[in-house]
């Protein structure tokens, strides 16, 4: 009979479980397994557990707004923002800014985020128009522009007329340092502001703060009517159109929004680092932060808040966790080699499922 | 004149007009399909021109270069015919090749014979690696680039941890030179002096220039092979495998449809373009002499693509000579870029960012481009 189909059937506990079996997926359950594993051996070997937990409560408050900026740009349906490196220069081209004009403290953090975000979301534009024009290859193209950009903007900074002595090679030679020191200037502003310890845990407030004012501010965004209209372009591009709206504005909306979200976690990122990373480093980091999305639950062409805040705290754990517990048992570097084979392979995984809807050939 | 001569001589005018602009028409035709090649030869003779490295030593450097990369380059070729667009996946072939060497040299085999065996060690690797592959890219039908790009950095992961972690733990390795002070893992650099220009040392001619203390030195039989595999290319696509591969390129539904096992045919055009790769990355360490163990094979997929693009292929349409003229155009920028962006702005980085930018720029464009033409056609 017909009718009985559209009543949803009872669930018993077993079909709930393999539906969420099958919604998860194998490959978060082993990466869900393999952090539990670590956790076990971390207090087995007896490590400082508070450290860990502090550094896993830092290191989540400062990639997790470079995750989110991949959000915006699943929803609009442009899949993972693989050029995300060009959002982070500019976020790069905002701090150095700030020490060039000497501000310091919250006065250069708002300065910096302020000018990321700007520029972000101008540049985010413009490559929104690229993107418009290569539907279905936006995460190849993307990949590849990212690089260009990046090597692109190694020339700028070894051209660029800085004259701040903090950030210039001290002896003559030309160009920015590769890595440049702000602990003096922005260094742990965030981090510091109202900080405090639990039984040894030093909880970064004002980072998680941060965090959670931009999860919040993308949550809101999405229940707007623009938010809804972006996802509804993402998800079904055909009906989006046929019911009025303008595919490509949307698509546009969505780019730049990203690469604004991920200058100003470029800059979040880098002073709860102390250190700004010129030149070759932003190369991989659109990886990373698509992995972490990725493992937090989300496809190619469905993410949402939940799935960054999750996938940045399994993977960050992972990270944290799994850097004292490998120097213990084996040799110091094997955690970095894991690091890339658990984030690549789920970009792998992701890449693989079929997904249903959308029209990508 | 009588009027009918008149009019004859009036449409012998209006036929030579039009001849004109149909000549006009094929000449701008080829300059807008040949544009890349054209630029970037016009950019190798201005680097080339103010590097300041004289003719005979470009020359000599550009026939090394050309004898140990064009191998990689050519291995892209048939998974394009097969619509699979440009095999990022060809990572996995030089690590076959690598790992090849890595056996030789722990066996302490040495010169020719040495080579032989690494290539034969690397090519059933290369096919598993391929196979593998071929079997990922029919999941990811459509996204095989991306999926490629995203393969070569996950199996590096698994690279570094075989070579690191497993080698002279599990996997026991006799030359105790070859690993770390701790006995686990290969060092940064892998000597293969034993094996230094097996291939090359085989007949090379050279030709002294009076005037010059080097010679121009040529390794025959290693353009040798580059040209048996030219040749052997040419062949394959003529037979009912290299029809295939074409009419799988064209449309994957009507060949489907038309009796080809569309899958089957994409797995082997993978499998043939890894084990190119392994050969081809065999031939180019040969050359070198050392492998740096943990770089050596990264940026051969990314470089490989670079070239063949340069060359005038495209996503989709790829030619044994484009490859040709893309490896020569592409290395000749090698060659040059650093000395030239010394000479012109007073500092050799400059150069060699430059010549990084263009590497990943021209991919970025091409695959823009193709993204943009397959979107206007199928309006």
């Amino acid at each position: 009979m017909p009718e009985d189909t559209l009543v949803p059937e009872k669930t018993t506990l077993k079909e709930r479980f393999l539906d969420f079996y099958r919604d998860f997926g194998v490959a978060r359950l082993i990466i869900f397994g393999f952090l539990l594993f670590l956790l076990a051996s971390a207090l087995f070997l007896k490590l400082p557990m508070e450290q860990i937990l502090s550094s896993i409560l830092t290191r989540f408050g400062m990639n997790g707004i470079l995750v989110l900026a991949m959000i915006p740009s699943i929803q609009s349906g442009a899949g993972p923002n693989f050029a995300l490196p060009l959002g982070i220069t500019c976020g790069i081209v905002a701090a150095t800014l700030s020490i060039e004009l000497d501000m310091a403290g919250f006065s250069g953090l708002f300065f910096s985020i302020g000018v990321a975000a700007i520029l972000g979301a101008i540049t985010g534009f413009f490559y929104g128009i690229l993107l418009n024009r290569v539907k279905g290859q936006e995460m190849t193209v993307g990949t590849y522009f990212g690089f260009s950009i990046v090597s692109l903007m190694c020339i700028f900074w070894f051209l660029a007329p800085y004259k701040s002595p903090e950030m210039i090679w001290p002896y003559g030679g030309s160009g920015l340092r590769v890595t440049i020191a702000i602990q003096e200037r922005l260094g742990k502003v965030l981090d510091n502001f109202l900080s405090f310890d639990i039984l040894g845990v030093t909880i970064p407030t004002g980072l998680l703060l941060m965090f959670a004012l931009f999860c919040l501010a993308l949550w809101v965004f999405s229940r707007t009517k623009t938010g809804i209209a972006l996802s509804t372009v993402g998800s079904n591009p055909r009906f989006a159109e046929s019911s009025g709206l303008n595919v490509n504005r949307y698509r546009i909306i969505g780019s730049s929004i990203s690469h604004a979200v991920g200058a100003v976690g470029i800059v979040v990122y880098a002073q709860s680092f102390g250190f700004i990373q010129l030149y070759m480093a932003p190369l991989f980091m659109a990886f990373f932060a698509v992995a972490s999305i990725l493992i937090g639950g989300a496809s190619l062409k469905r993410a949402t808040v939940t799935h960054a805040i999750i996938g940045t705290f399994l993977f960050q754990s992972i990270l944290v966790v799994s850097m004292p517990v490998a120097n213990v048992v084996v040799a110091d570097n094997i955690a970095d080699v894991i690091r890339i084979i658990i984030s690549n392979g789920i970009i792998l995984y992701a890449l693989t499922r079929k997904e249903i809807g959308g029209d990508v050939s | 004149m009588t009027s009918d001569s008149r009019g004859q001589s009036k449409k012998l005018a209006l036929q030579e007009t039009e001849a004109k602009a149909y000549k006009e028409r094929i000449w701008k035709y080829y300059l807008r399909k040949n544009v890349v090649p054209i630029f970037f030869i016009v950019l190798c003779f201005f680097g080339g021109y103010y590097s300041g490295l004289s003719l005979p030593f470009l020359i000599n450097e550009i026939i090394t270069r050309m004898a140990r990369n064009s191998f990689l380059v050519i291995s892209l070729i048939i998974p394009i015919l097969a619509g699979m667009g440009l095999n990022f996946g060809i990572v996995l072939g030089a690590m076959a090749g690598q790992f090849g060497y890595i056996a030789t040299a722990n066996f302490q085999m040495a010169g020719f014979s040495g080579f032989v065996v690494t290539t034969l060690i690397s090519i059933p690797l290369s096919i598993l690696f391929g196979w593998l592959t071929g079997k990922l890219f029919n999941q990811a039908k459509g996204k095989e680039m991306i999926t490629g790009i995203i393969l070569g950095f996950f199996a590096n992961g698994i690279y570094q941890l075989i070579c690191l972690y497993f080698m002279g733990n599990f996997i026991p390795i006799r030359i105790p030179t070859m690993l770390l002070s701790t006995g686990i893992g290969l060092r940064n650099t892998l000597d293969i002096k034993s094996m230094h220009y097996a291939l090359d040392n085989l007949w090379k001619i050279r030709i002294n220039i009076p005037g010059l203390i080097f010679p121009i030195i040529i390794p025959v039989f290693t353009l040798l092979a580059v040209a048996v595999l030219c040749v052997a290319i040419h062949f394959l696509i003529k037979t009912k495998l290299g029809q295939e591969f074409r009419a799988v390129g064209q449309n994957r539904h009507i060949a489907e449809v038309s009796g080809i096992k569309v899958d089957k045919i994409r797995v082997i055009a993978i499998i043939i373009s890894t084990v190119l790769a392994g050969i081809g990355q065999v031939i180019f360490l040969q050359n070198l002499g050392n492998i740096n163990t943990y770089g050596s094979h990264v940026q051969v997929g990314t470089f490989a693509v670079a070239a063949i693009l340069i060359g005038g292929a495209s996503v989709s349409k790829a030619t044994i000579g484009q490859a040709l003229l893309g490896t020569l155009l592409f290395h000749t920028l090698f060659i040059v870029s650093p000395l030239a962006g010394k000479n012109l702005i007073g500092d050799a980085m400059i150069g060699e960012y430059f010549r990084v930018f263009v590497t990943y720029g021209v991919i970025g464009l091409a695959l823009a481009l193709h993204a943009w033409q397959a979107r206007q056609k199928r309006r």
